[in-house]
């Protein structure tokens, strides 16, 4: 089992992206791959073993070493700030960290409110801003903050607008542009460093150029 | 607040039980027995210091301080680590004698941790300080030191990766013309941040030439040859200097035949400010965090009034017993159970054994509730109950 590199990938979308990367760098996996519903699949002949998580928990595996490389939205790391090496900007599952609220609104003086699945990053941003707000912790379903009357802001993330629009809800301001990045263990980084920088390697040939 | 159970300790600190203390002890003592083989004495300092002198040096982030006030008002702080206290006795006391000195430690530091709560926020650290010395003979001394320690403790497969900040410094100075240009690129590679750091240099207004330079810099990483790459970076003399000194370090490891254990990695930075030059990490398998750390800090001394060059290195010994895995031996320990009218003849016999260096508890039996559940903890039992003149018969 030591020899094997042990990869923790987010479950969803990112996955079915991140490989395709992985194929076109050379990595033979199987075809049903995609399909499966286990959390933890072994491949013998590449001496890889894949651990399939929830998008924000990746960081976490990689950081208490349970997985020796991960890959990790932007969007993670700028919440959890994991102390990990981040590798390689792998230029999928492109979006953005943004502010969005209900159309030609403004923010209540009086008691700032702003709802979103990441306190840090909102924290931090309107910290900058020097503006003082109160941060809502919610896990998902964002866009109905604004809606019901919980905040008059959100901060999340956006891909295509199109949920945003659904919902009746306009983009203020954009706070970070977000891709998927592979990110590597400390002690992994050293220990298993061969293995890892072949992998940055293979991947940087393949990842399409800054568009 | 809500009401706190009565074991409850504050958050991070952490109680040794037995069995972990021994395999505690018994890694300290391997790695102090080696320590003073190869000359270094060991010293104590208070866990209390102020926090304008040993706080202010220390560099560890001032709010992972724990702070408090003495009675006159000043504010004082448990000593976030051992290099700052040693500079100031170096300082303040050591050096009216003859310099070098050789000090070694053995401590537990406090840090106070901004993460999920209970990791430790009290931890033993073991380590060395070779003060007085600017010789690279004393860097490879540390280093070799280091590693035969590690095997004396039990450990063969580890790596030290070793970077020289002072190289790194210059060149980017070289490219970059001014300090704090250098610090925001810096700070990147302090956070392992790669692609931020070629972002950054991307969204630089830099010649093409120079900006490859400083992407280059995350190449320099391997063995010896690392060095010849880095000197095609440098467009004049200085930097030079430096990498003489990582390349004469790794000839002087590799007459220790540690050469092995070692890698070099120039994009190698640290948390704690006061290292200037040369600086290392160490991993062992076993454990997914860096098990420690060390590097030369020549400007320490002078907040404290001395200015001389020193390097050392401390290793966590939490950690160390951490990626020894699971706590599974034994301890060897041996009870003696009398009654009353046979007491004398028991003393003598655990007098005995004591003496041969066995660890023996001397305990009369009317005092014992449960016999099975108690003679458990024992390798060995000895009985001397009933009738006399028997000897102490075993379990």
């Amino acid at each position: 089992m030591n020899d094997f590199l042990t990869m923790a990938m987010p479950k969803g979308r990112i996955f079915e992206e991140a490989l395709e990367l992985l194929r076109m760098a050379g990595y033979s996996l199987p075809s049903e791959f995609e399909e499966s519903r286990k959390l933890i699949i072994d491949l013998e002949e590449e001496k890889l073993r894949f651990i399939l998580a929830k998008p924000m928990d990746v960081a976490v595996y990689v950081e208490q070493g349970v997985a020796d490389i991960g890959i990790a939205g932007k969007d993670v790391l700028l919440e959890e700030e994991p102390d990990v090496y981040e590798l390689l900007d792998l230029r999928i599952s492109r979006c953005h960290l943004a502010v969005a609220g209900l159309p030609n609104t403004s923010v209540n003086e009086a008691a700032p409110k702003i709802a979103s699945k990441y306190p840090t990053v909102a924290s931090h941003y309107f910290r900058e801003q020097g503006e003082q707000v109160e941060i809502i912790k919610l896990n998902g379903s964002i866009e109905l903050a604004p809606l019901i009357g919980l905040a008059e802001r959100i901060v999340d993330i956006v891909s295509t607008g199109q949920t945003l629009h659904e919902n009746g809800l306009v983009e203020y301001e954009r706070i970070s542009e977000i891709t998927s990045r592979l990110i590597a263990n400390r002690a992994s980084y050293r220990l298993k460093e061969g293995r890892i920088t072949e992998m940055v390697r293979r991947l940087a040939s393949v990842i399409p150029a800054q568009a | 607040m809500q009401k706190l159970f009565m074991f409850e300790k504050p958050v991070g600190m952490r109680d040794t039980l037995p069995l972990l203390y021994e395999r505690k002890k018994s890694v300290r003592n391997r790695i102090s027995e080696e320590f003073e083989a190869w000359g270094y004495q060991f010293l104590e300092t208070p866990a209390l210091e102020y926090f304008d002198t040993i706080g202010e040096a220390s560099s560890i982030q001032n709010q992972q301080m724990f702070k408090l006030l003495d009675q006159q008002g000043h504010t004082a702080v448990l000593r976030p680590d051992m290099t700052a206290p040693i500079a100031r006795v170096a300082a303040s006391q050591l050096l009216k004698q003859q310099m070098p000195v050789r000090i070694a430690y053995s401590a537990s530091v406090y840090r106070a941790q901004q993460k999920e709560g209970g990791r430790a926020a009290e931890f033993e650290q073991i380590g060395v300080e070779l003060i007085g010395d600017s010789t690279i003979s004393a860097d490879s001394e540390l280093i070799a030191l280091l590693i035969s320690s590690l095997q004396k403790a039990g450990f063969q497969e580890f790596q030290i990766a070793i970077g020289h900040i002072g190289f790194i410094q210059t060149l980017m100075l070289d490219i970059l013309g001014r300090e704090e240009r250098v610090h925001a690129l810096l700070r990147f590679l302090n956070e392992r941040n790669y692609v931020g750091y070629i972002e950054h240099v991307n969204s630089l207004q830099l010649a093409n030439m120079d900006k490859k330079r400083l992407l280059d810099i995350l190449e320099l990483k391997g063995s010896g040859e690392v060095l010849e790459k880095a000197a095609g970076l440098l467009e004049n003399d200085q930097g030079t200097e430096k990498l003489n000194e990582l390349d004469e370090l790794l000839q002087q490891l590799a007459e220790y035949g540690s050469d092995q254990y070692v890698s070099l990695d120039l994009t190698l930075m640290n948390d704690l400010s006061y290292y200037s030059g040369l600086l290392f990490e160490v991993y062992t398998a076993g454990i997914n965090f860096p098990v420690g750390n060390g590097g030369r800090y020549n400007s320490l001394l002078k907040k404290f009034g001395s200015d001389s060059p020193a390097t050392g290195f401390a290793l966590r010994l939490d950690r160390l017993i951490e990626a020894m895995g699971p706590v599974q031996e034994k301890l060897q320990l041996e009870c003696a159970l009398f009654t009353p009218e046979r007491k004398q003849e028991a003393l003598e016999f655990v007098r005995n054994r004591r003496a041969g260096g066995r660890r023996i508890a001397l305990q009369d039996i009317t005092g014992v509730s449960g016999l099975d559940a108690y003679t458990k903890n024992y390798t060995e039992v000895h009985y001397f109950i009933g009738a006399s003149g028997k000897d102490g018969g075993h379990e």
